[in-house]
């Protein structure tokens, strides 16, 4: 279970002369600070996969990094079970699994090699390593390239390779930020099925999103952001219901409600 | 930490562009040069030596023992040409026109009786531009008629020896020189070493820097790094050794090959030509001098190695962070420009200057002059400023401005 709440998040402006006009149009900019994200506040539970949608800039991506631990925030908390990540960001650690579109492997080094290296790094003992990446090679189909340098590798390569990575130390809670941007529909797929598989093993998943039809394919639940702010967030149901035939236009219902 | 530190190496083992430099680059492509150029000198010069010069006379006739003389010289060959050559511009003309190498030009009070010529001043016309030692090879001749013809003046003047010479040369100023070769070719050469050194050491660490920083970044491993249960600093300790091993792996290549070539020089050197003397300087530095010279160039590298990294974290592509490493080659020089300043040396406030006190004690070292006591403030104060560099680092990590740029 992943319980946030009233996350904040500001970055200082060094050069605020650098700023774009629709920057400065910005509600969030005030005085040298940009509040990239003000109040956020979400939950996932168990066997749960969260979708989290909201426009470029919205700070999905900033959110979802100080779920990660790559970001501290300013305020708020992050529990994941009942590790505090704020207090224990090392321990979190060790529960998240986390992958983004951006990603990258070592080219040098083989895939199993990449794999490998987070294990270790994970504290991991090198038969539970080998076991491992035993079965999730079985499950992706990634022994045919397993033992080749991944600077060769296809797009859809890569990514097995990434989420093999992402998922080697069996963590408890994974976080996808926008993981199928830039694939190809078949290494899309991959990802799609890898989620769906955590799904099923009760594993709760959050991820961020700007296809809606992968959210109404794998959510139980869905969380809007805007402007830093937590502008819908109810399940599936809920966010259909705004609008029952089309989902583009619940989500831009979704996003008027934070400008009334 | 050893767990980066070992996936880093190999990392960059299987690197063909970073191995070049590291090891290619001071084992065989360097001493090939140098090697190279000294033999090229070497045959340049044997070459002016002994090539066949042509050149013609005017006013032969006032100097017949001369021209027997010159005659003798088997590497000259006497050409008559038309003309006045006894008039320079048709003596440059004949030269220019490549008719001859040289000119001599007798002026017609010549004569072996000094009493009664006066100073006779023999014109040499050549184009100088051209390395075949026309001169010297001339005044070899000269000389002997000279000396004979100053000896028949004092004799005839009854001027004994011993006023000869003190009519010669009335003072005497003799210097008694108390540096021995080593010495006086360290002080040369061991200039020349830390600044090798110093750029190899750099170039060693730069690329492996560039990759290991912002590389990671470009290539978006570096958030995943991140996100694994292991604290920054340990990352940064990494990451920083594997620079600095590379910086100091290319430092000891360097200075055994140094060595190493040093002794193939001395058993395959031929005779007379000055390789030998090079050779023989090689082996008068002892072994624990090369120990020292690369025991220093450690917190050397340590200082480099972390500069690196602190630019290369910063950095957001590997194309910015040599952007940035690139004017350190520079910076880097100015130590060793400062220690080959006449007059600063190992003493006073130097030893305590980091960068140049390495270059400083590296040529002490070559010169076999070295006070082993100023090691003291050599490793203090290199190794002070490299932890400093080092906990900049560690902070500069932990900077969520400059991680996510």
């Amino acid at each position: 279970m992943i319980k946030i709440q009233q996350l904040s998040k500001k970055f200082k402006v060094e050069n605020p002369k650098k700023l774009s006009e629709q920057d400065k149009k910005d509600p969030r900019l005030t005085g040298r600070f940009f509040h990239s994200v003000k109040d956020v506040s979400l939950q996932c539970d168990k066997g749960q996969v969260l979708g989290l949608l909201g426009p470029n800039g919205a700070g999905k991506t900033t959110t979802l990094r100080m779920l990660s631990t790559a970001l501290t925030p300013d305020s708020g908390s992050i529990l994941i079970d009942d590790v505090d990540v704020l207090k224990t960001p090392v321990l979190a650690r060790k529960k998240i699994g986390f992958l983004s579109g951006s990603t990258g492997l070592y080219g040098r080094l083989t895939g199993r090699e990449n794999i490998q290296y987070f294990g270790r790094l994970n504290g991991m003992s090198e038969a539970a390593i080998s076991a491992k990446i035993d079965e999730i090679a079985e499950q992706l189909d990634m022994h045919s390239f397993l033992d080749r340098r991944s600077e060769n590798f296809s797009t859809g390569m890569k990514q097995k390779t990434s989420i093999a990575r992402a998922v080697v130390h069996s963590p408890e809670v994974v976080i996808l930020d926008e993981p199928t941007t830039g694939l190809d529909i078949m290494s899309a797929k991959t990802v799609i099925d890898f989620i769906k598989d955590l799904k099923s093993k009760g594993t709760p998943v959050i991820f961020s999103t700007h296809h809606l039809d992968e959210v109404s394919e794998l959510c139980d639940h869905i969380t809007v952001i805007d402007y830093g702010l937590t502008s819908f967030d109810g399940d599936l149901a809920a966010f259909t219901a705004l609008s029952p035939n089309n989902l583009h236009e619940a989500f831009m219902r979704t996003l008027h409600r934070s400008d009334v | 930490m050893w767990l980066i530190y070992k996936k880093e190496i190999i990392e960059l083992l299987r690197d063909r562009k970073t191995l070049f430099f590291v090891v290619a680059l001071p084992i065989v492509v360097f001493p090939l040069i140098f090697g190279g150029l000294i033999y090229f000198m070497a045959e340049v010069e044997s070459d002016a030596q002994s090539k066949v010069l042509t050149y013609a006379v005017s006013g032969q006739e006032h100097a017949p023992d001369l021209m027997l003389k010159l005659k003798e010289i088997e590497t000259f060959e006497l050409k008559t040409l038309e003309g006045d050559l006894g008039d320079e511009q048709v003596a440059k003309t004949a030269i220019k026109d490549g008719k001859v190498d040289f000119v001599l030009q007798i002026p017609s009070n010549y004569g072996n009786d000094v009493l009664a010529s006066g100073q006779i001043t023999l014109n040499l016309v050549l184009n100088d531009a051209k390395v075949n030692k026309a001169r010297s090879r001339l005044v070899e001749v000269t000389d002997i008629i000279e000396d004979a013809n100053q000896r028949a003046a004092f004799d005839s003047l009854g001027v004994n020896e011993t006023m000869q010479e003190a009519l010669i040369n009335p003072i005497l100023v003799e210097k008694v020189n108390v540096a021995d070769e080593r010495e006086q070719a360290g002080s040369v050469l061991g200039g020349m070493i830390p600044y090798i050194m110093f750029l190899l050491c750099l170039q060693g660490a730069m690329l492996p820097a560039a990759d290991i920083g912002a590389g990671e970044k470009e290539r978006g491993t570096l958030e995943t790094l991140l996100l694994s249960p292991v604290n920054r600093r340990s990352i940064v300790l990494a990451k920083f050794a594997t620079i600095g091993t590379a910086g100091v792996l290319t430092a000891m290549i360097t200075v055994f090959s140094i060595a190493l070539w040093g002794l193939v020089a001395l058993q395959f050197v031929p005779e007379g030509k000055g390789l030998t003397f090079l050779s023989e300087f090689m082996a008068s530095i002892d072994w624990i001098d090369f120990v020292l010279i690369f025991l220093m160039l450690v917190p050397v590298v340590a200082i480099f190695a972390s500069i690196l990294l602190a630019m290369s974290i910063y950095a957001r592509s590997f194309k910015e962070a040599q952007g940035y490493m690139s004017p350190l080659v520079i910076f880097s020089f100015i130590p060793v420009i400062i220690a080959l300043v006449p007059g600063i040396e190992l003493k006073g406030i130097w030893p305590w200057i980091p960068l140049t006190n390495v270059a400083l004690a590296i040529k002490e070292l070559v010169k076999g002059t070295m006070d082993y006591v100023q090691l003291v403030a050599i490793f203090g104060s290199t190794v002070l400023l490299a932890g400093l560099l080092l906990s900049f680092c560690v902070y500069w990590f932990n900077q969520e401005k400059v991680l996510f740029r």
